[in-house]
């Protein structure tokens, strides 16, 4: 049994206009599909990752697992429990401990005006953990040291930090609990490639060493290239392909997939000419009927319009497509 | 003086054509750009920082320089520099910026207006806060193009429209007349694109045109600004922390560190075959989306701040490569095989 199980998780945020106004204009309710229906499996100390362009909805995912939203559809599974319904019991405060995350701008994530100790030591006193102060100090800085950074540093304030350090003290932060499932949202995006790569190799480092399990959240494929071992690949809140790493990498199936590895601009075939892609993400609050990537894609036909696809078992990959579906591509 | 130099800047792109293959420039062509020993500083209290410290590339007409680096590296400020937008207390201290034979970075504000836009345009990386909210987006263009070329106002729409339908905007006669939040951001920089080509400038300086944008329209972008930018031979200067962008769309690159160039040089040398410690350590810790690796490479440590650059070269404290000399010297920038490096492991006596 896998140790992540997510079944149909959807989320709907009401987007409509103020009361008054609908009564006035008489304009309906309306609702934001920001997530519509997504399953998937992580088994433990493995990555999953969750690609897509912006507003596609991943981010939505990863707080509805760590529990910031609460589904309005489907369930997230936790170790077999079902974790919405344990977040709201008395044993919520115990599931938190073994679920944390890891947020995209580590200017934004961490209490300027705390320093170190407190950032990392609050989980540990918070989940009543740790309540002995020498005890609590010696475990930061067991956690600094474990994320590459140094004892002394506990002292400091976020501000004396660059981006960098700053990410990895919010991976400490994020381990101190000792979690076994970490959702990280973007974790290097706001990372110069050289501070990248060192938050990486610890990322993956921690989780060979504490067999840790990833939800890992990025737009940028060669990055979910190096870290992960399923890939999920979303359009408008729907997964469309999931597959192993080396599956989706070496046979792209669904057609936005293939569009979104073909975008990526390639380092070592210098000038070469891509087709570039046609169109742009549509708007969310109003999603083209049948298959969402329709309009943009080049094997759309008359079924493609009409009906959503389904997600089905395709040759060991889950995909939704109806030209994979009839084999026309 | 200016009138001496058209002859020769007319007849350079036919001269230089922006071939891939040509690795370093003509010497006989007359670079369009010419940026010499360029310092940059800031006084604070607690003393002054130098951002640029004695920066010198040329720009060729019709070339696309990229400039890549991490952030705090100065690439920004090296564009700012050149269209003259240094934000106070920032000044250039030293150096000079010499665009088709003139001098360009002593004249004053009105002056360099005339410049800006005419003769070097430019791009920035957010498409929604380089257009006025307020006005639409063709009276942004129009303007434009009237401050700067004598047309009518009914001349300067036809152009306006010609300049949306180059730039791959649907429907360019109706879309004239909207506001900028009725664009997408795609949409969006594409207007800013023909706004920044709108008076025809030989340079455009684009700082981060695709960060802001998803992938998908990031290709889109960049094929669009390859393409007019090539139809009008107008050199560009890509200043982008993205590699891959760098490696589709430059002729050269240079890599800062610092407030200083480490390697300038062709772009699949720099890439493929870099010659300095610091450029190499940046191309190997790219993850690359065609190879599997257990463990990217890691440049230990971090950039220094401004405050406190390393003695020598500004890289010697991260390097594997350092020697005596690194901490001591600094280097110049160095012939390094077909690119230049400033690193002392290309001195000409390094073999001691």
């Amino acid at each position: 049994m896998a140790l992540v199980q997510a079944n149909d998780l959807a989320m709907s945020f009401d987007v409509s206009p103020p009361w008054l106004n609908r009564v006035i204009e008489r304009t309906p309710r309306l609702l934001l599909h920001a997530v519509d229906g997504v399953s998937f499996e992580i088994e433990k100390g493995k990555t999953l990752a969750l690609v897509g362009e912006s507003g596609c909805g991943k981010s939505t995912v990863a707080r509805l697992l760590v529990g910031l939203y609460e589904p309005t559809r489907g369930s997230f599974q936790f170790d077999g429990a079902n974790a919405h319904a344990t977040y709201q019991s008395a044993a919520g405060l115990q599931l938190r401990r073994r679920i944390q995350m890891i947020f995209q701008d580590p200017y934004a994530s961490l209490n300027p005006r705390w320093v170190v100790e407190d950032i990392i030591g609050e989980p540990l006193t918070e989940h009543g953990l740790i309540t002995d102060k020498t005890a609590l100090r010696t475990r930061v800085e067991e956690l600094l040291e474990s994320v590459g950074l140094a004892a002394q540093d506990r002292v400091k304030y976020p501000h004396q930090f660059s981006g960098g350090q700053r990410q990895r003290i919010s991976i400490a932060r994020a381990l101190a609990t000792q979690p076994e499932f970490l959702v990280c949202d973007e974790p290097t995006s706001a990372l110069d490639v050289s501070v990248q790569a060192q938050v990486l190799n610890i990322m993956k480092d921690l989780q060979r060493r504490l067999g840790l399990t990833y939800l890992f959240i990025s737009h940028n494929l060669a990055v979910v290239r190096h870290v992960s071992d399923q890939v999920g690949v979303m359009y408008l809140g729907r997964l469309v392909e999931l597959a192993n790493k080396q599956e989706l990498f070496a046979n792209p199936r669904h057609p936005y997939t293939r569009m979104l590895l073909d975008a990526i601009p390639k380092m070592h075939d210098t000038g070469r000419a891509r087709t570039p892609v046609q169109g742009e993400v549509p708007n969310p609050l109003s999603p083209p009927t049948g298959c969402a990537f329709h309009p943009r894609c080049p094997h759309a036909n008359n079924r493609c319009h009409d009906e959503r696809p389904k997600m089905q078992m395709i040759a060991g990959v889950r995909i939704a497509c109806h030209a994979v579906e009839e084999n026309r591509i | 003086m200016n009138t001496k130099q058209h002859p020769a800047s007319a007849d350079a792109p036919a001269a230089a054509p922006s071939d891939r293959q040509s690795d370093t420039m003509p010497a006989a062509a007359e670079p369009l750009l010419r940026v010499k020993d360029l310092v940059v500083e800031f006084p604070t209290r607690a003393g002054t920082l130098r951002a640029l410290d004695k920066i010198s590339f040329d720009i060729a007409p019709g070339e696309v320089l990229g400039v890549v680096g991490e952030s705090g590296a100065g690439k920004s400020l090296t564009g700012a520099a050149i269209i003259g937008l240094l934000e106070p207390p920032g000044r250039i201290a030293g150096g000079e910026i010499v665009l088709e034979g003139q001098r360009i970075d002593n004249l004053d504000h009105e002056a360099m207006r005339h410049i800006r836009g005419r003769r070097i345009g430019a791009i920035f990386q957010d498409p929604l806060t380089s257009l006025n909210p307020l006005y639409s987006i063709g009276r942004q263009l129009i303007e434009t193009i009237r401050t700067h070329l004598p047309m009518s106002e009914k001349a300067a729409r036809a152009r306006a429209i010609e300049l949306l339908q180059d730039t791959g905007i649907p429907a360019a006669e109706q879309r004239i007349d909207h506001y900028p939040h009725q664009f997408s951001g795609g949409m969006r920089q594409r207007v800013v694109i023909a706004l920044a080509l709108a008076a025809e400038p030989k340079l455009i300086v684009a700082d981060e045109p695709t960060t802001a944008l998803d992938v998908s329209i990031q290709a889109q972008i960049i094929a669009l600004l390859k393409k007019v930018c090539k139809d009008r031979g107008a050199a560009v200067m890509l200043i982008t922390h993205d590699m891959g962008v760098i490696a589709e769309t430059c002729d050269r690159v240079a890599v800062m560190y610092a407030g200083r160039i480490a390697e300038i040089g062709p772009v699949h040398e720099v890439i493929n075959h870099p010659a300095h410690p610091y450029s190499a350590g940046l191309m190997a810790a790219i993850p690359d989306i065609t190879i599997d690796r257990e463990n990217l490479h890691q440049i230990d440590g971090a950039m220094p701040r401004l405050n406190a650059i390393p003695p020598g070269c500004a890289f010697n404290p991260r390097c594997e490569h350092s020697m005596d000399r690194c901490g001591r010297e600094r280097p110049e920038l160095l012939a390094a095989g077909p690119t230049r490096a400033a690193c002392w492991l290309h001195a000409v006596d390094a073999a001691t």
